[in-house]
């Protein structure tokens, strides 16, 4: 097993560097740049070149790119064009939000996913498996945004449950640690900045988490309803075994091979999704940064950004194939 | 009094229109005997045996409707409740199924599958259950049994995967053993192999076995007593030896004429039941087989025809020898 994640993770190697490659060109093939955005209608043409040639913008594409990749090898993603603050430095203040706020929704969306969708498919046909199939429709249909705002409208507004915006209250004065405001406040012993923190997420959180959730749902009883009709089932059942070994052992785990991949999958659109919730719920994730870079064209923000998704991506699935392994000896073998 | 004694089974499935797959049928099991029900296949034997474990898909819910009475050692299994019926299986009564692959769950190990069995019902720890599992391994002829305990199913070849089925059968010394066409997924040799042992196994546990399969030829090695099923019917029952010497039902002696026979004479032909399962008659409307009888006269569409006899019963107007 220790070997297969080694060579897993070697493998990631190419992957990446190609993808970086693709991704440069890409950026550097849009129109304008960030010489324009920075200069607008008052440039004239020399004082773009002028600030091309301080930015390095003038020298041949793979010039850049070997640059980029020498930097980023040690560990340097480079300093903002617009905000002139080291990438790294951005990231470290605004990922941890993105990421509490997608880990949250995963949270949320496998630990109802799962057992819903068993129990849907366990009583088929009854009132719990029609308004999952329904809700989980609903789920999938309703955009992000057009859900984010009513979930907003009614709980955060209409009913004051829960903060409508940010990540904090202001009056608290929490000690920051990692920015991940609610682990900050238990590293600290601030339980009322840990406490504030987690009343903030729950929202977005729940918001974020409806589509994935859906999905889960729908997979899960699918999933659930073809193993119920597999022979060892049957054999479990006539071993006499508890209704909880059955579930467990034979039904959940084969059941749950299907979901695992799903889950993976999964991560490119919760990453995304996180950044639309973000904007509604003024929740300072690296959602709105990005926006702000992509109009700026701060390349190096942008391609630093990329990579990172394309890491986590990479690594989440990684993560999957490696439970799959766990759960599924005929992986194994291979 | 026998171990089980199943009287008027009927099994009838409420799909888009009723299916009565099991009719009437009444059979008895006594302790330590081998008793074969046969037919071919889609007659309802499988259904029988779920039927008795409370298995069938669906069963006690508004789709399924199963009547009569099973008796183990007085106790109706068709009306046990679920918790009394969760003890006896696998501890009582243990099932054997006809696919070993599919029967035995592909991501958990051999050896925990034989051992949940007895965790379950012996209230033993871990470690005891694995030395057991390997003991019980070792007893149904596998071998190497401390590493076969490690391996999963698709690691095991089809004979292999039979008996880690039956070493988890027979782990509670159950008191009637139900086998379901456990030969028929496997090769010719291994069939006989498997056969030998579910053999040497009753006999030394005095185990009961109901013996399920569409061959009389398996039934001629092994039951004490045999029922022929057609169509959800018991359509002949009687003692081995009986059954063999006077074959009564022209069902029956249709399927004894097709058993390939070593002793066969250069040349001669087996002789398959014309026509198949599919030729049937609703039993209201008379025998069932009569679509495909070489004997069918007037009467047999005039009614279901009823099971005379009590140590050899048949049930046909023309029989073809009368005992
Ligand atoms: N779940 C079910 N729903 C409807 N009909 C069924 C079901 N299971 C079995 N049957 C029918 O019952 C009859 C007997 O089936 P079965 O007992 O499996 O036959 P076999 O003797 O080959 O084991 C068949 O005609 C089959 O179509
Ligand atoms: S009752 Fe008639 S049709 Fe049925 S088996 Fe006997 S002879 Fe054949
Ligand atoms: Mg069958």
């Amino acid at each position: 097993m220790f070997r297969y994640i080694v060579r897993r993770l070697l493998q990631l190697i190419p992957t990446l560097l190609g993808l970086s490659l693709i991704l440069f060109l890409w950026l550097h093939r849009l129109p304008g740049g960030p010489e324009t955005a920075i200069l607008g209608e008052r440039g004239t043409p020399e004082t773009r070149a002028q600030l091309r040639h301080d930015l390095g913008l003038d020298q041949p594409l793979w010039v850049q790119y070997g640059r980029f990749m020498k930097r980023m090898f040690t560990g340097d993603l480079g300093v903002s064009i617009n905000t002139h603050r080291p990438v790294v430095t951005e990231f470290m203040e605004r990922f941890p939000g993105t990421v509490e706020l997608t880990v949250s929704a995963l949270i949320i969306a496998i630990g109802l996913g799962i057992p819903l969708g068993y129990l849907a498919a366990r009583k088929r046909g009854g009132l719990l498996d029609y308004s999952s199939v329904a809700g989980s429709l609903l789920g999938v249909c309703v955009p992000i945004f057009v859900l984010a705002y009513l979930i907003k409208e009614v709980f955060a507004v209409k009913l004051g449950w829960f903060p409508s915006a940010g990540r904090q209250d202001v009056a608290i004065d929490a000690t920051r640690v990692t920015n991940f405001y609610v682990l900050d406040g238990i590293l600290t012993g601030e339980w009322d900045a840990a406490a504030d923190a987690l009343k903030h997420l729950v929202l977005p959180a729940v918001t974020l988490a409806t589509i994935p959730l859906a999905i889960i749902v729908r997979m899960t009883r699918a999933s659930v309803l073809e193993v119920l009709g597999e022979d060892y089932v049957r054999t479990a059942q006539a071993k006499g075994l508890t209704e909880r070994t059955v579930r467990g052992r034979h039904i959940m785990r084969n059941a749950l091979l299907p979901v695992v991949t799903t889950i993976g999958l999964l991560t490119g659109g919760l990453l995304s999704g996180a950044v639309l919730t973000e904007t509604v719920y003024a929740f300072t994730g690296i959602g709105q940064f990005i926006a702000e870079s992509i109009d700026h064209r701060d390349y190096p923000v942008l391609m630093g950004f990329i990579m990172f998704v394309a890491i986590i991506y990479v690594t989440v699935n990684l993560l999957v194939d490696v439970a799959y392994g766990v759960i599924d000896p005929r992986v194994r073998v291979r | 009094m026998a171990l089980l004694e199943v009287e008027d089974l009927g099994v009838t499935f409420h799909a888009d229109r009723d299916v009565r797959a099991v009719d009437g049928v009444s059979f008895a099991v006594d302790a330590g005997k081998v008793v074969g029900l046969v037919g071919e296949s889609g007659c309802g034997k499988s259904v029988t045996s779920l039927a008795l474990i409370g298995l069938l898909p669906n069963q006690n819910t508004k789709r399924v409707r199963v009547d009569g009475s099973a008796k183990f050692d007085g106790l109706d299994l068709l009306r046990a409740d679920r918790r009394t019926l969760r003890d006896i299986r696998g501890r009582e009564i243990a099932m054997i199924f006809q696919d070993p692959l599919s029967s035995l769950n592909p991501v958990v190990p051999i050896g925990v599958q034989v051992a949940e069995v007895l965790i379950r019902h012996r209230g033993i720890g871990k470690h005891e259950a694995e030395r057991r599992s390997a003991e019980l391994l070792d007893r149904v002829g596998i071998p190497d049994p401390r590493r076969r305990l490690k391996e999963y199913p698709h690691q095991l070849s089809g004979g292999m995967r039979q008996r880690a089925l039956i070493a988890m059968a027979v782990a509670c010394r159950p008191r009637l053993l139900i086998a379901d066409e456990p030969t028929t997924a496997l090769d010719v040799t291994i069939q006989a192999q498997i056969l030998e042992l579910l053999k040497e196994l009753v006999r030394e546990d005095g185990t009961a076995l109901i013996m399920i399969t569409h061959d009389l030829g398996v039934v001629a090695g092994l039951c004490d007593s045999v029922n022929v099923l057609y169509a959800g019917r018991v359509v002949e029952s009687a003692g081995r030896h009986e059954l063999f010497a006077h074959p009564t039902h022209p069902y029956t002696v249709g399927l004894l004429n097709s058993i390939p026979r070593l002793d066969a004479l250069r040349g001669e032909e087996l002789t398959p039941i014309r026509g198949s399962v599919r030729d049937v008659l609703a039993w209201s409307a008379g025998c069932a087989f009569a679509p495909r009888c070489d004997r069918a006269i007037e009467t047999c569409l005039t009614g279901p025809p009823s099971l005379e006899g009590t140590n050899h019963s048949f049930r046909c107007v023309n029989p073809e020898v009368v005992p």
